[in-house]
């Protein structure tokens, strides 16, 4: 009952939330990676060790690229001798001669552990098809959902579920995407890729699957409810269905997030920060299935009393 | 209950057995090992697009193109010696538009792309186009051009598309001059490309034919007469010894066959061995501590039924593993984070019954009813958090334009639909199999009730029911 209690200050912290990740987005903005804007990123390092950041600059600077790459690419330290190189698409002689230049030096060879690169068409693609897949996701879940409570119709609506689950979504969207704004500010190297993608989906799907949780709960409860002798109000069914889903809802986060930080501590450099995003998102998403969802459902079913109430005064003002 | 214990000996005699399976089949000969992704393994990946902006064939045509292209790069990679390679047309965009396919090629272990290049550059592209204006024309036009792009341009304005390509080439053979003893290659069709050519022929009779090769004219004989054998010959430019060996490569090359339609690279991806190497130790070991501290936290928490978890999170594990083999699932990094993270949504569904057992157990019911109300409470809100995460799932299997996401889209669905079976079935069974009928207080407890005085639990009950 505490947290229906008290939900406006938990709509505050989310609304102060969300507000700072928007601006961290439209201020900042996200960088986008090579599988979006198309390029080229070259991962190399150095067997013996790693030349200062000026000594690689100037080897790249010396190629005589046309249309020039001076100044239009970015050279990122990674690991311990490594070296990330973004630029734009290359063609086959100019990523020949790159290999050659960055490898000038014999007695410190170069390993090229990774060349990455994507046409601009093939990434403007990848970007339309990641917002069709987000948008989608979106829209079959709510029409399952209000498929799957089409006989809770009261005292709310089954689409509200829906609609209500999808702002629990947006919420659990935003904030470890205006993180990755800020870490990018701070640390580069946040980029959006379609790994980020896979993780916002994956947070979407955790979401959801946390908030129709608790609203089975609220489900099954407003279902007993049904003809006893003091029924109780809506905002008590609420209060009850979540403390009686709190302790599950803490213990699957935790035991999910245990094993996601495994994965972003001792997991692939390739999954880190896919990891992170997941952390953040999932976090979050507990955090709303508990304090946002849930309190949400009170907050329309409110609504509508006061509308009905609004109707019936001016129905009786009328006569 | 003798039954239910014999099920639960079943259950685990079984996944033993596939447990096994999954050990076994790791060794080198097994068609069962499992199959790496390039991000593990170290290897190249290329992708190509057709380049058709002077063709105007259909949709169903250029499809069909696209087959050969790959039968033809297939041919081309496997003769280079390369293990497993993959090559496949996958559709990218929603319409079957002339640019929706790609053509896409896995090198596994190739990681010099300048090598992976080559080896795909070198397959000829082969068209023969009808000559729309006169040949002093021509000359002018391609004098004027310098650069590719106005080559093409010539070439797109003053010859026609025939549609007769490389497709329909089935042998070739250096043969010699007669008279000049210059190197000639001899093209034979296939049946299809024969009717189309006499076609061609027969009706411009008098005209002239220009035959591409790799977008550069070759020669462009006069038609006198319309040819049914379906022979061609490239002659001219192959002069003295130099020439002779260009000719026999390109017959070489030709035989492997020649590509339809001119591609273009438009992304390539390579990842070094070693980089590969770690990513698979890493995901190994983060995959293990995940379990171990998963199995901790469960059994802290829910005593029996969380060691019972552990055992069903086993027993979830290898029918996963297995299933990558069987299907086969080709594992990536972001695969292998799939699976950790289905593993959460396993342990979840376990956690929701028990949860719902302790609370059937506080309102005082037998054991064996809390298992039982446990479970048919649970399962309302297990099975329709994971129909949304299957729906997830299969949208970005469905929408995803690269393989990496793709293989997270089928392991994240394999693992939800595996976890809905073992969180039933196995975790049930191995529940039924260990409660008492006459429950006392040690299993009580065990089970995550309390372990005060049962009696007392007795008055809730009754409380209750007034």
């Amino acid at each position: 009952m505490f947290i229906v209690k008290h939900r406006r200050i938990f709509y505050t912290f989310s609304i102060i939330l969300v507000l700072t990740a928007l601006s961290a987005l439209v201020f900042w903005g996200l960088t986008f990676g090579i599988d979006f804007k198309g390029g080229t990123s070259v991962e190399f390092s150095y067997s013996v060790s790693r030349p200062s950041i000026d000594v690689v600059q100037s080897e790249i600077d010396n190629l005589n690229f046309t249309p020039s790459i001076k100044g239009a690419y970015t050279l990122l330290p990674t690991g311990t001798n490594e070296y990330t190189l973004d630029l734009r698409t290359l063609t086959d002689e100019e990523r020949s001669e790159l290999t050659a230049a960055l490898s000038a030096n014999v007695a410190n060879p170069v390993e090229i552990k990774q060349f990455n690169s994507v046409g601009p068409t093939l990434g403007q693609e990848a970007a339309t098809k990641s917002m069709i897949a987000i948008i989608l996701v979106i829209l079959c879940i709510v029409l399952f959902l209000t498929f799957a409570f089409r006989k809770v119709s009261q005292p709310i609506a089954s689409w509200k579920y829906g609609v209500i689950s999808i702002v629990a979504l947006c919420h659990d969207i935003i904030i470890p995407t205006g993180v990755f704004a800020i870490l990018n500010h701070f640390y580069h190297g946040y980029q959006v890729d379609t790994l980020f993608v896979t993780a916002i989906l994956v947070i979407l799907g955790f979401s959801i699957h946390d908030t129709i949780v608790v609203f089975d709960r609220v489900r099954e409860n407003l279902r007993n409810n049904n003809g006893i002798k003091n029924p109780k109000n809506f905002e008590e069914i609420v209060g009850a269905s979540i403390s009686q889903t709190f302790v599950r809802s803490i213990n699957t986060s935790v035991s999910t997030l245990l094993a996601i930080l495994v994965v972003y501590l001792v997991g692939p450099v390739a999954t880190k920060n896919f990891a992170l995003t997941l952390l953040v998102g999932i976090f979050f998403g507990t955090y709303s299935s508990i304090f946002i969802g849930s309190n949400l459902l009170v907050t329309v079913e409110k609504w509508q009393q006061n509308a009905l109430a609004k109707k019936l005064a001016a129905g009786k003002a009328k006569k | 209950m003798i039954k239910r214990r014999f099920w639960a000996i079943i259950l685990i005699l079984v996944a033993c057995l596939i447990g096994y399976f999954v050990y076994a089949s790791e060794t080198s000969s097994s068609q069962f090992k499992f199959k790496l992704g390039l991000d593990l393994n170290g290897g190249t990946e290329l992708v190509y697009k057709a380049d058709l902006t002077n063709s105007t064939s259909s949709a169903s045509e250029i499809s069909d193109s696209m087959n050969t292209l790959r039968d033809v790069i297939e041919r081309r990679v496997n003769m280079f010696g390369v293990s497993e390679p993959v090559v496949r047309v996958e559709q990218v965009g929603f319409t079957n538009s002339a640019d929706s396919e790609q053509l896409i090629v896995d090198l596994p272990g190739v990681t010099d792309i300048d090598q992976a290049v080559a080896m795909i550059g070198q397959t000829p592209t082969l068209e023969f186009r009808l000559v729309a204006t006169t040949t002093d024309v021509i000359n002018a036009a391609l004098a004027n051009a310098t650069t590719t792009d106005e080559k093409q341009a010539v070439m797109n304005q003053y010859f026609t598309y025939t549609g007769l390509t490389g497709k329909y080439l089935q042998q070739s053979s250096l043969e010699f001059d007669q008279t000049s003893g210059a190197a000639m290659v001899s093209l034979q069709f296939n049946s299809q490309g024969s009717d189309l050519f006499a076609q061609i022929t027969g009706q411009n009779v008098g005209k002239q034919l220009a035959i591409f090769l790799d977008g550069n004219l070759v020669s462009m004989p006069n038609i006198k007469e319309e040819i049914t054998g379906g022979n061609a010959e490239i002659s001219g430019g192959f002069t003295g010894s130099a020439g002779t060996k260009e000719a026999k490569q390109l017959v070489d090359d030709l035989n492997l066959g020649a590509l339809p339609v001119p591609i273009v690279l438009i992304s390539t991806q390579t990842i070094g061995a070693s980089l590969g190497h770690d990513a698979v130790a890493a995901s190994m070991k983060a995959g293990i501590i995940a379990f171990l501290i998963i199995a901790i936290f469960l059994i802290l928490i829910y005593r029996l039924p969380g060691l019972l978890a552990v055992i069903a999170l086993a027993i979830y594990t290898v029918i996963n593993l297995a299933l990558y083999k069987v299907i086969p699932v080709t594992l990536t990094a972001a695969g292998i984070a799939g699976f950790v993270l289905s593993v959460g949504m396993a342990v979840d569904a376990n956690i929701l019954i028990f949860e719902r057992m302790k609370e059937e157990l506080k309102r005082g019911r037998e054991l064996g009813d809390a298992i039982n109300e446990g479970f048919k409470r649970a399962w309302t809100s297990i099975r329709d958090s994971n129909i949304s995460s299957m729906i997830t799932a299969v949208i970005l299997y469905a929408f995803s334009s690269t393989s990496v996401v793709k293989g997270f889209a089928l392991v994240f669905f394999i693992g939800v639909a595996v976890s809905m079976f073992t969180a039933v079935v196995a975790t049930r069974t191995l529940l039924l199999a260990i409660k008492h009928d006459k429950a006392g207080r040690f299993l009580t407890f065990l089970f995550g009730g309390s372990i005060k005085n049962p009696s007392l639990r007795q008055t809730e009950v009754n409380n209750n029911k007034k």
